[in-house]
């Protein structure tokens, strides 16, 4: 929005603030109840009150009141009007917030909320808002984005006598863009299959573990993994935990074409294990140029997102 | 014992023209060659009663008959292991031709693989799978090891390693094969050679392979007739006589990636296929006047003149160096400029270049050709041929 457009904007809803300042005060929608025992309660339960002056008719009795009386702080509970009946009576507030919703201060924030209250209710008393709009301000740069301020008061009639009031302020505020914040990371496209046969080498990756599978009967080591052992064809497999140390048999550095999820060049190489058996793995933590066979390693593990860990080689020394 | 040696016959080879984008579907490819080596062979259509072409070809033996108008089909039959399934794809027509399972069997290969799927690029399904490939896979595809330049790659590294050799000596098969290309017509690289310098010079794609190490990628089909080798002679062609065929998948066999077995500096598959084809034929390395030599990625024609006992262990570098596989060196190997230099039709288009050595009417011939060895894709499960004049 360009600066002109902003500032016919700000006259606009400043010219529509003072004329509902002007309208004064608006009688709103009576208490669906009068002030009575059981909602007292449920308050008084709610907030932990254990005040017996306003539910324990003997103590009350004795009081100064001489009878139960409400809570003054419960105020605003007698008129609330439920989610269902919200779209009551009018106020003063709709059109100014109703505008500022619809110029992009969809944010809303209560910052201010002072009441009065002139005197204790008494049970039996119907009662009923009324609201004043009392100012208006801004726009006003604040953390949560830029916005107004709008104050406007709520006074309780018990009849014709005001028995409370409210000063209410919001500021009502256009939400920020969304700050490039740490999302959750994207999935690491290159994935590996995982079946029966394999789910302990990725299970112990995860904890930290470079699994090798041994052959439950005769002890063979093997790398990759598989359901039989093709030395004795037994399909009682366990696995040891490798020392985590390796030796580069052969290597590649990665140029072209680029691939995904990774960025070129990068080195993949044969590590041979003093296990005895080979994996292939991606050497890190060095120069390119630095990798050749016979260059001792250990094992790394690296988070590739939320799910995956990679086992990773770095150079021995480090 | 039986021996198929002999009893079948290359009778008739057809291909389209190879290109980077052929601007029609792979079916229509295969229907256009699959014409073509008929027509090369004198044969119609409807004498055709049988169809093999590679696992990973995207056109059913069904959808080729019935696009080119064969009727009844008694053979069919799939290879499987990406350009490893070339020769085999004769393999199993002559087996067929032999045991009397069909009587003319046309071998296809048709692919837009560079204007379509490009095998050279990353693919992060590759380890998705749960299959037992995508379980190979997903030990190597989380570590961004993931394209055929890179499985090869490390296979290379090992053997320099291991026999002292340099990226100039697989330089070397990039400049023969070039050169070859330069000649023919047919070649993409046609009038395009190219130095040792520029290809010491080529980008890295995966080190140790420089971008000329690399064959390049191609559209286009090629088809071949087997027939029966009586029969074969009596149709417009010279036959070339299956003298032998073999398939092979070395111990701790995987695809691309067999980097888990004792020795990472040879290729135990194309082992098993040398064997089968001398023993079968009954033929030696000393016997062949040429040979084509499956060229993806140039290290592997070392490693196979090696298993294959054209040179010893180690001494492939000496056996490539001065023009040694030129066509004016000891043993020529793929005169028609190879996958490096004529295209890459996943290996068939080399089995035609072979026929064409045989019948003597290659544009790069080779004086006399008696006998020719082929071979078929590395790194992988794989196949060989030996073809011989009748």
């Amino acid at each position: 929005m360009t600066t002109t457009a902003e500032s016919s904007l700000h006259e606009l809803l400043t010219a529509l603030g003072e004329r509902q300042i002007a309208v004064g005060e608006v009688r709103g929608v009576a208490a669906t109840d009068p002030v009575n025992l059981p909602m007292i309660h449920h308050w008084t339960d709610a907030m932990g009150d254990a005040n017996p002056v306003y539910t324990d008719e003997d103590f009350a009795r004795g009081s100064v009141h001489g009878e139960i009386v409400a809570p003054p702080a419960m105020i605003q509970v007698w008129t609330m009007p439920g989610l269902a009946r919200a779209k009551g009576a009018a106020s003063p507030m709709d059109d100014v917030l109703g505008a500022l919703d619809e110029n992009g201060f969809t944010g809303v924030v209560a910052t201010n909320c002072e009441q009065t209250h002139h005197r204790y209710l008494r049970l039996g008393e119907t009662l009923v808002p009324a609201t004043r709009m009392t100012g208006m301000s801004g726009p006003k740069t604040t953390a949560l984005g830029v916005g107004y301020f709008v104050t406007w008061v709520v006074t309780w009639y018990s009849g014709d006598e005001p028995v409370a009031e409210m000063m209410f302020r919001v500021l009502k505020f256009r939400p920020r863009e969304k700050k490039s914040e740490p999302e959750a990371r994207a999935p690491f496209p290159l994935r590996p299959a995982v079946n029966k046969d394999t789910a302990f080498f990725w299970d112990g990756v995860r904890e930290g573990e470079l699994r090798i599978q041994k052959c439950g009967d005769c002890g063979e080591l093997r790398h990759p993994p598989g359901p039989v052992c093709p030395s004795c064809r037994s399909v009682n497999r366990t696995h040891i935990v490798a020392a985590g140390t390796g030796e580069v048999y052969s290597f590649v550095v990665h140029h072209n074409p680029p691939v995904p999820g990774i960025e070129t060049p990068f080195a993949v190489a044969v590590i041979e294990l003093p296990e005895g058996v080979r994996i292939v793995g991606n050497v890190v933590g060095c120069p390119l140029e630095k990798v050749g066979i016979g260059m001792q390693l250990r094992v790394t593990y690296r988070e590739m997102d939320d799910e995956l860990v990679l086992p990773m080689w770095v150079p021995r020394e480090s | 014992m039986y021996s198929l040696s002999g009893r079948t016959a290359v009778a008739g080879i057809g291909a389209t023209e190879f290109s980077k984008a052929s601007g029609r579907t792979e079916l229509q490819l295969a229907a256009e060659a699959v014409f073509a080596a008929l027509d090369d062979a004198g044969l119609s259509p409807s004498e055709v009663d049988g169809l093999v072409t590679y696992t990973q070809d995207s056109n059913q033996e069904i959808s080729v008959a019935r696009e080119v108008g064969i009727g009844d089909l008694s053979f069919f039959s799939r290879v499987h292991y990406g350009g490893g399934a070339a020769c085999g794809t004769v393999m199993h027509a002559a087996m067929a031709v032999a045991t009397g399972a069909a009587s003319t069997v046309v071998c296809y290969r048709a692919f837009n693989e560079r204007s379509g799927r490009r095998f050279g690029q990353p693919d992060a399904g590759l380890g998705g799978e749960p299959s037992s490939q995508g379980m190979e896979m997903s030990w190597h595809v989380p570590y961004g090891l993931m394209t055929p330049a890179a499985w090869v790659a490390m296979f290379a590294q090992r053997y320099m390693h291991t026999y002292g050799a340099s990226s100039e000596d697989f330089g070397r098969v990039a400049v023969a094969m070039r050169r070859h290309a330069a000649t023919n017509p047919a070649a993409w690289f046609h009038g395009r050679p190219i130095t040792l310098e520029q290809h010491q010079a080529s980008k890295w794609i995966v080190e140790p392979l420089h971008l000329l190490d690399c064959c390049q990628e191609s559209d286009g089909a090629v088809a071949l007739v087997v027939t029966s080798a009586e029969r074969a002679r009596d149709l417009r062609r010279s036959p070339a006589i299956v003298s032998a065929a073999a398939q092979g998948s070395g111990a701790g066999q995987m695809m691309m990636t067999s980097f888990y077995r004792d020795d990472m500096s040879g290729l135990p598959e194309m082992g098993v296929v040398g064997r089968g084809l001398w023993e079968m034929s009954g033929l030696a390395p000393k016997d062949m006047q040429a040979a084509i030599i499956y060229d993806h990625f140039t290290p592997f024609v070392l490693s196979q003149l090696e298993e294959l006992g054209f040179c010893g262990r180690g001494e492939a570098k000496d056996f490539i160096a001065n023009g040694g596989i030129e066509i004016d060196g000891h043993l020529p190997v793929n005169p028609h400029g190879g996958q490096l230099g004529e295209a890459y039709i996943h290996g068939m288009n080399g089995i035609a270049e072979a026929v064409r050595q045989i019948r003597g009417t290659s544009v790069n011939q080779v004086g006399t050709v008696h006998n020719v060895l082929v071979t078929a894709g590395t790194g992988v499960p794989t196949s060989g041929l030996i073809l011989s004049q009748d």
